[in-house]
């Protein structure tokens, strides 16, 4: 049995406000294997973004650890283990596409040749080509997402987190953006953590499903998906997926039952 | 809209109050002026008629307000008639303050910036340095001038670097307060971001905090160069200097000469607008090169 490359044991998160302790996280165990594409899910202040936040090294666990591909957070973030899709976009205004999605690369150290390279490639994964000239207001709010998780795919990091990237996005956007997302995933076969607050985005993208209650931040309930991996829109119609939304939707509401 | 409509359409407004403000200086000079007029006449004995009056305000050599196209007739006198190595150029008076304005307009950017950087870097300098920056705003800049003069002059600095300092002194504040604010402007998530790929501080300053502050440094930039020219004038003044426009200004005053020193002033005026508008133009292009005008 492979080693998870997400672990996260006993992890615990207070921040201290001034209106005192917030417990953002508690406990909270989970393990995310190879090629797992997890949603977080979840009303929001459950924690959905400061878990994804302690997986990344953005925040700093007070209680608890957290693993990936075997090493402490602050190793992986060092090692460029992941790459991070904000919810807004958070394009450089001064850079064109192609600009913006060579940032890493420079920072990174990759040769020119490479970048251009990489560039061209992860532009077409997210159905780009053709915009690489142009600058970020050119393009409409879905495009800027998408040149976002192009920027995060560039360099070799086998695992993307992504919090609520799709949020800001109308349905008829956001559903186009969640099949390219799946044909992505299938095809660079990364491991991917993405935050939602939609049921069927979270029961049409994902092979794990956790649901997290407020108050405070913990697991509720770990949902594995028997959906195949290869699905399209049309699966939203099937009694496997209305099965797996319904035991979603029971969870949050048991999870949030005990405010 | 054509685009001869659209050019009228943008300098109508301002040729407009620019006739009002022509329309009032004349006004004003008639009325300042008509008490001299009439003693004159007084003492000669004569009666003016209003003709007479009007015609005389616009003429005087000494008038309290010369008349526009007195202060227009010096100009042309002093600017196209006069040689540019004259010392009676204006040009060359405008060419000794632009000196001592540009070289202490950088040196203030340069100051400034370093300043910027060092304050929001470094937590001690944003606790030490900030309130010292704006003390040295609220000393009258016309007091401690003719002491910055005096002083350097005693270890042997003369000429452009005192009035340098002074404009320096004057447009650093503009561009450290600008470049604090331009530096800061990332947001959380751009810096996180920046963590995500494990940028060194140096490499998030050259990407992403200097990239950022372009704006403000350009709208600070506009206020320090105007600074600068004041800081330069004012620098002119208190050791009686004998050339620059400032030289003008005090010794029009010395002597009554109120055509020399309107014709100074408006020069100054024209400088001013010229470097803004250089600045705007140099803004306009970088920031069109950056994609962050549309
Ligand atoms: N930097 C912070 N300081 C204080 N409280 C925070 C901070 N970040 C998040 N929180 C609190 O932690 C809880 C969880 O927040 P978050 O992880 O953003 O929730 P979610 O993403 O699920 O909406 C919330 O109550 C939020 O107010
Ligand atoms: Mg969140």
């Amino acid at each position: 049995m492979n080693q998870p490359v997400i672990s996260a044991q006993n992890l615990s998160l207070t921040f201290e406000t001034n209106d005192g302790p917030v417990h953002a996280l508690s406990d909270i165990n989970l393990d995310i294997n190879k090629g797992d594409f997890v949603s977080f899910i979840g009303p929001s202040g459950c924690g959905k973004t400061t878990f994804l936040r302690c997986i990344a090294d953005l925040e700093t666990p007070t209680g608890g650890n957290v693993t990936v591909n075997g090493m402490s957070a602050a190793e992986a973030r060092m090692k460029r283990a992941y790459g991070y899709v904000f919810q807004a976009a958070g394009l450089y205004p001064w850079r064109t596409i192609g600009g913006n999605i060579r940032l890493p690369l420079e920072i990174m150290g990759y040769d020119k040749a490479e970048q251009a390279e990489r560039v061209k490639n992860v532009l077409e994964l997210v159905e780009l080509d053709g915009f690489e000239k142009k600058f970020p207001w050119q393009l409409s709010g879905g495009m800027q997402q998408r040149a976002s998780i192009a920027r995060a795919l560039a360099f070799d990091a086998d695992i993307l987190l992504m919090d609520e990237p799709f949020g800001a996005l109308d349905e008829i956007v956001r559903d186009h953006l969640n099949e390219q997302l799946l044909k992505l995933w299938a095809r660079t076969e990364k491991t991917i953590g993405f935050v939602t607050h939609s049921i069927p985005e979270a029961v049409f993208l994902s092979t794990k499903i956790v649901v997290m209650s407020p108050r405070p931040g913990q697991i509720y309930e770990v949902i594995e998906s028997n959906l195949p991996r290869d699905r399209t829109l049309d699966i939203r119609d099937s009694v496997e997926f209305n099965d797996i939304a319904h035991r979603v939707r029971e969870g949050l509401r048991a999870g949030h039952a005990y405010d | 809209m054509t685009k001869a409509g659209a050019i009228w359409h943008r300098t109508a407004p301002v040729l407009c109050i620019l006739i009002l403000l022509l329309a009032v200086w004349y006004a004003a000079a008639i009325a300042l002026n008509a008490a001299w007029a009439k003693d004159k006449a007084a003492r000669a004995d004569k009666q003016l008629t209003f003709s007479e009056l009007v015609s005389d305000t616009m003429a005087q050599e000494k008038p309290l307000l010369p008349a526009p196209h007195q202060v227009a007739q010096e100009i042309y006198k002093t600017t196209v008639l006069k040689k540019i190595t004259s010392k009676r150029s204006l040009i060359w008076h405008g060419w000794i303050t632009l000196s001592a304005t540009l070289l202490g307009f950088a040196f203030g950017t340069a100051l400034g910036i370093m300043l910027a950087i060092g304050i929001v870097y470094s937590r001690a300098m944003d606790m030490s340095v900030m309130p010292w920056v704006i003390t040295s705003q609220t000393i009258p800049i016309l007091a401690v001038a003719p002491m910055i003069i005096v002083v350097l002059n005693a270890v042997g600095v003369s000429g452009l670097l005192p009035k340098a300092f002074i404009s320096m002194y004057l447009s650093f504040f503009p561009v450290v307060v600008g470049m604090v604010k331009g530096l800061r402007a990332p947001d959380h998530m751009q810096l996180d971001q920046m963590r995500t790929w494990n940028a060194s501080s140096s490499t998030s300053f050259w990407k992403l905090r200097l990239p950022s502050s372009m704006p403000y440094l350009f709208a600070s930039l506009k206020i320090g160069i105007a600074a600068s020219l004041v800081g330069a004038i004012v620098g002119e003044l208190p050791t009686g200097a004998v050339a620059g426009l400032g030289a003008r200004l005090l010794a029009g005053s010395y002597y009554g000469q109120t055509i020399q020193i309107w014709s100074a002033l408006i020069c100054a005026a024209v400088l001013a607008a010229s470097l803004v508008a250089l600045i705007g133009f140099v803004e306009k292009v970088t920031l069109k090169r950056m994609g962050m005008l549309q």
